[in-house]
């Protein structure tokens, strides 16, 4: 029977296994003194073998403890449920054509309501069916090259993701949209942003922060921003696309080497920091928001640069931190450190000598501030100033987490540390800003 | 009575709301507090339709979506938080609602469940905006005991209030979200109620209940009822939010004259020999028709580039028009309908033409036009060509529908218990499990320490007031079915007035004030102890507590002593008091010549309105015989 999937275990599942009931059936639980009809339904999430959930004839679900005097029949079938697709809209083959590349988030999935789960929106025709207003903006192509949640993502599929990226243009579009899980777009976004260089094109990473089961979902908006963008948008860069509010008004883009999930639940959690956004689109509108930006077409012949190096460590400073940790490291042949340092990029002395031998065994080290928001300084404090004796490399107002995807590509680029410590100052992909504007505050 | 409606099949249900006065909201920790004033922030959403659990998408929503409704929220710091917004995961059910609920339950002699699973229940028009509402069951299968007949009860659950709407126009709607998650209980009887009476009797004992837990909130909108009627060869309809307890034994009424008057309808279509295949969507343009009209409204359409659409409805003459009830006709109903799909301001039907400045000469172009016949009823719209279309489409099918049946339809309750139009019935299957919120178990001795705590039954109660608090019985009745049952004793014990005195306040006197359109709901249980208090320590007579509730009303910063300074009802010393008596008398001596001791009760009559409210009536009283016995000894 289909308990195996059904969240039933030990006691309770033989006896449903005995009444022979599966997942949809009605049953009748008989106990000492009731009787209770309803649908069998998937438990989730708990240890429990104590409780059946049934779905009563009101829709409500309860559930129901089982005792072992309780006796369950199975007294007939439920309504099996389908998931029927609307008919799909008319497609005008004459629109800018959009390929979106699907990594897994609740961007690009539908409800499964027999588990209650969300499974992946797997064709254009799936999409379609749940955003029918993508027809009248591109012709939609779809690519799904996983299914994962975002934390689950790694350098390998950054590699994939950009290659993946790099085939499709090569074929000719408008533009590429990237579905992702939000927790971790935003080093995504960078990693494309290095690895993709002169982009003809726009590759919009989009995600969204209420799941598509729900009708406040920002997933459709936020995809139909996301696909607009990828066919008429002025520029061609590495930008995430996101609401810009808590209102479904305005869909901002932030420059891929520059944003940040700064809030865990709110729909406007990506922030652009220390620059201002790309761009807003309003009604279907795109408006530019910084005056230089890489244009469409601008170049015609994409480099891919796919590789990165995992020997590239985020330490973050804090008080009594163990400097052995850096020591571990080095241990652990690794080639890249980012310090993650306080206010305008200090360390304790007490970590000095770690770090000291860190650079002597010809691993890079950058630093960044646990700030977020401004520039580090080494210059200001004797500390710092010595820090950059040691060698460390101050990184301006660049954010530790592309700090970290940057020196992952440099190492995957170049064996060479000079190379790589100079490649790290440059300016590759607007992860520096030169100027901090006044009105720039988190 | 009854015989009537029996003869006519009647089956009613009832579901009754009521908002739990627990300290936060049901899934943040939210005041459940409601604001008035400018919001603090405003955001703008879509809702989306998504699939039931049965794959399919409600069609009334999905026609709502493609209208591009655009929902503009209102909040304030205050009210709401980010799990209003829809910003944030719920928080775990609140745990002192939940005891609330399950007390009820107990009280109602219902069956808890073992396992509470939250669920959401489809909801597409902007109350809540998630999209949904979040509800789960308690219990199921109680019952209420109405003077020996019992009443079913179906089940009890626990869920969320929706945002309050404040404006709608063309298509924005604007909703203020403070009320969204307050904890509301809902308690569902079996369709088996056979009368209006017995409906309103119904109600009147789930409210007893209910404020017998002290623990319900008061006001105007925190109770609301949802009625679902039913005649034979009638249809299920839900009429919603009554939120005048009064007012459920006239909706049914109105509700089964309406139904009984559209399959009167039905009858006189099927000797008319009407056939459903001759109704078409065929939309005639006849705007030429109107292009000197008197009827300013077309006159306006037409101004804006507008065009008026008509289509004919054959065999309806004089059916459009006729009453069902009052202020309801099937030509009001199909103008409700077309409002809804069409988002038109209205629309015009032969059987009330002439009218509004539409000629004879017009209605006679159109009939040509359309080529109707003397029993054919014409029904037009001016709008744009999309909601004419509409709005015509929705008039067709309502008229298709009346040849086979009464329709099965969501109504909403005006405040003189007509009903009117809201939306279809929403179909069955638009509950699925909230992933967010973790089902819950109730322990045994959980359970068992709330059994141990059950408040007491209205009948218990009642013979509890008369003993313990000297209460007539009819005074005591009106104490337990009031709102303020629960402050009654508190009042009574802080402020050693007399029990009667404090009852005939919190019932008489406010329903009295009520009915003068003070707005008595605006008065807070602080406000009221306060007052008690000052007359329980002799700074205040009794028979300012109107005048002082009145003004409380108006004032709901302000407390008994500023009431008493504005309205200058400070008590009179016993020395002022003789004062004034001594000359009142004086002024009257006449008539104590002419009565002698006789004269007391107009003498008093008169001191009491000259000191209204500053003495005590036994006082003057006293006082009064003092000064007559002294002049005619
Ligand atoms: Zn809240």
């Amino acid at each position: 029977m289909s308990t195996a999937f059904s969240g039933y275990k030990r006691r309770v599942a033989r006896i449903l296994e005995k009444a022979g009931a599966e997942i949809g059936d009605v049953i009748q639980i008989t106990r000492e003194n009731d009787v209770i009809e309803g649908i069998l339904i998937p438990r989730s999430g708990s240890n429990d073998a104590k409780h059946v959930t049934v779905k009563l004839s009101n829709g409500y679900n309860i559930g129901v403890r089982i005792t072992p005097k309780t006796k369950i029949k199975k007294v007939g079938t439920g309504p099996k449920p389908a998931f029927t697709r609307p008919p799909l809209p008319k497609q005008s083959m004459d629109l800018p054509k959009v390929v979106i590349v699907s990594t897994g988030g609740t961007i690009s999935s539908r409800v499964d309501y027999r588990t209650g789960g969300v499974r992946p929106a797997l064709t254009a025709n799936d999409l379609y069916s749940v955003v029918p207003e993508l027809s009248e903006i591109a012709v939609v192509d779809t690519d799904v090259i996983s299914n994962l949640f975002s934390e689950n993502v790694t350098v390998k599929h950054w590699r994939k993701m950009a290659a993946v990226i790099a085939k499709h243009i090569k074929k000719g579009l408008a533009g590429i949209v990237v579905a992702h899980g939000t927790d971790t777009m935003g080093y995504s976004a960078a990693a494309l942003s290095f690895a993709l260089q002169n982009l003809p094109v726009p590759v919009i990473v989009v995600g969204s922060q209420r799941s598509a089961d729900r009708p406040s979902s920002d997933a459709a908006t936020n995809l139909i921003g996301a696909v607009r963008a990828a066919a008429y948008a002025p520029f061609a860069e590495v930008a995430v696309a996101m609401h810009e509010t808590a209102s479904d008004e305005t869909i901002i883009f932030h420059r891929g080497t520059k944003t940040r999930k700064c809030h865990t639940s709110r729909r406007d959690a990506f922030r652009s920091i220390n620059t201002s956004p790309l761009a807003r689109m309003k009604n279907g509108q795109i408006e530019m928001l910084l005056e230089s930006y890489r244009k469409r077409g601008a170049y015609s012949k994409l480099i891919l640069k796919p590789n990165f190096n995992e020997k590239v460590a985020l330490i973050k400073f804090h008080p009594s931190i163990d400097p052995n940790i850096i020591e571990w490291y080095v241990s652990e042949s690794y080639k890249g450190i980012i310090l993650e340092g306080t206010g305008l990029g200090h360390v304790g002395r007490y970590c000095f000598s770690k770090i000291r031998d860190a650079i002597k065994n010809s691993i890079v080290v950058g630093m960044t501030s646990q700030c977020l928001w401004g520039r580090i300084s080494m210059n200001v404090y004797n500390q710092g100033r010595d820090l950059l004796a040691l060698g460390v490399i101050p990184l301006d107002d660049m954010l530790p987490e592309t700090a970290l995807v940057k020196l992952m590509w440099i190492l995957g680029q170049t064996d060479d540390v000079e190379e790589a410590k100079s490649l790290l100052s440059m300016n590759l992909a607007d992860e520096f800003s030169r100027r901090t504007r006044i009105g720039e505050t988190a | 009575m009854t015989s009537i409606y029996s003869e006519i099949g009647l089956k009613a249900g009832l579901e009754v709301h009521q908002q739990l006065d627990s300290r936060t909201k049901l899934f943040c920790r939210c005041r459940s507090k409601l604001f008035s004033g400018d919001p603090i922030i405003t955001f703008m959403r879509q809702l989306r339709p998504t699939q039931s659990e049965l794959g399919q998408v409600d069609p009334a929503a999905l026609f709502e979506f493609r209208k591009g409704v655009r929902i503009i929220y209102e909040a304030n710091d205050e009210s709401s938080c980010l799990v209003e917004m829809d910003e944030e995961p719920p928080h775990p059910l609140n745990r002192e609602a939940t005891e609330i609920a399950l007390t009820v339950a107990l009280m109602m002699k219902a069956k808890l469940v073992d396992e509470l699973h939250i669920m959401r229940k489809a909801v597409l028009d902007g109350s809540n905006t998630t999209g949904f509402q979040r509800t789960c069951v308690v219990a199921t299968d109680g019952e209420i005991d109405l003077k020996g007949k019992i009443v079913p009860i179906q089940h009890i659950s626990l869920e969320e209030d929706a945002a309050r709407k404040m404006e709608e126009a063309d298509s924005i709607v604007r909703y203020r979200i403070d009320r969204l998650g307050i904890p509301l209980l809902e308690v569902a009887t079996a369709p088996v109620i056979h009368s209006p009476q017995e409906a309103q009797e119904t109600a009147l004992a789930i409210g007893q209940v209910l404020r017998a837990t002290g623990k319900a909130k008061r006001g105007l909108g925190t109770i609301r009822q949802d009625i679902n009627i039913s005649i034979r060869d009638g249809a299920l309809v839900e009429i919603k939010g009554v939120q005048e307890l009064e007012l459920v034994s006239k909706i049914i009424e109105l509700e089964a004259q309406r139904q009984l008057g559209l399959l009167e309808i039905r009858e006189e279509l099927e000797r008319r020999r009407a056939k459903e295949k001759d109704f078409k969507d065929d939309f005639r343009d006849v705007s030429a028709i109107f292009q000197h009209t008197e009827c300013k409204i077309i006159r306006e359409a037409l101004d804006q580039d507008k065009r008026v659409f008509a289509v004919r409805l054959p065999k309806f003459a004089d059916l459009l028009g006729r009453e069902l009830v009052s202020r309801t006709r099937l030509g009001s109903e199909m103008a409700d309908i077309a409002h809804f799909w069409g988002r038109v301001g209205g629309l015009f039907h032969t059987d009330e033409l002439p009218a509004y400045g539409i000629t004879n000469e017009e209605i006679n172009k159109i009939r040509q036009h359309l080529e109707a016949e003397s029993l054919d009823a014409i029904v037009f719209v001016a709008d744009n060509l999309r909601n004419a279309k509409d709005a015509l489409k929705a008039v067709i099918r309502r008229a298709r529908e009346a040849l086979k049946t009464v329709p099965e339809e969501t109504r909403g309750a005006r405040v003189d218990g007509t009903t009117r139009y809201l939306r279809p019935r929403p179909g069955a299957a638009r509950m699925y499990p909230e992933t967010d919120v973790p089902s819950f178990r109730l322990s045994a001795d959980r359970v068992e320490k709330l059994s141990g705590c059950i408040p007491e039954l209205p009948k218990v109660r009642i013979s509890r007031l008369v003993e313990d608090y000297g209460l007539n019985t009819k005074l005591a009745k009106q104490m337990v079915d009031s709102e303020y049952a629960s402050l009654f004793p508190m009042i009574v014990k802080e402020s050693a007035v007399s029990a009667t005195v404090v009852a005939v306040a919190l019932t008489e006197t406010i329903k009295a004030l009520k009915r003068d359109g003070v707005d008595v709901e605006r008065i807070s249980d602080t406000q009221l102890r306060d007052l008690f208090i000052l007359i329980g320590s002799g700074r205040l007579a009794k028979e300012a507590i109107p005048e002082v509730l009145t003004w409380l009303a108006e004032h709901e910063d302000d407390e008994g002593e500023e009431a008493i300074e504005a309205l200058g009802l400070a008590m009179l010393s016993r020395k002022e008091l003789e004062i004034a008596v001594e000359e009142i008398v004086r002024e009257n001596t006449k008539l104590v010549e002419d009565r002698r001791m006789g004269a007391a009760g107009i003498l008093m009559g008169l001191a009491m309105k000259r000191l209204r409210g500053r003495v005590e009536a036994k006082q003057v009283g006293e006082l009064v015989k003092k000064q007559l016995k002294k002049l005619v000894g």
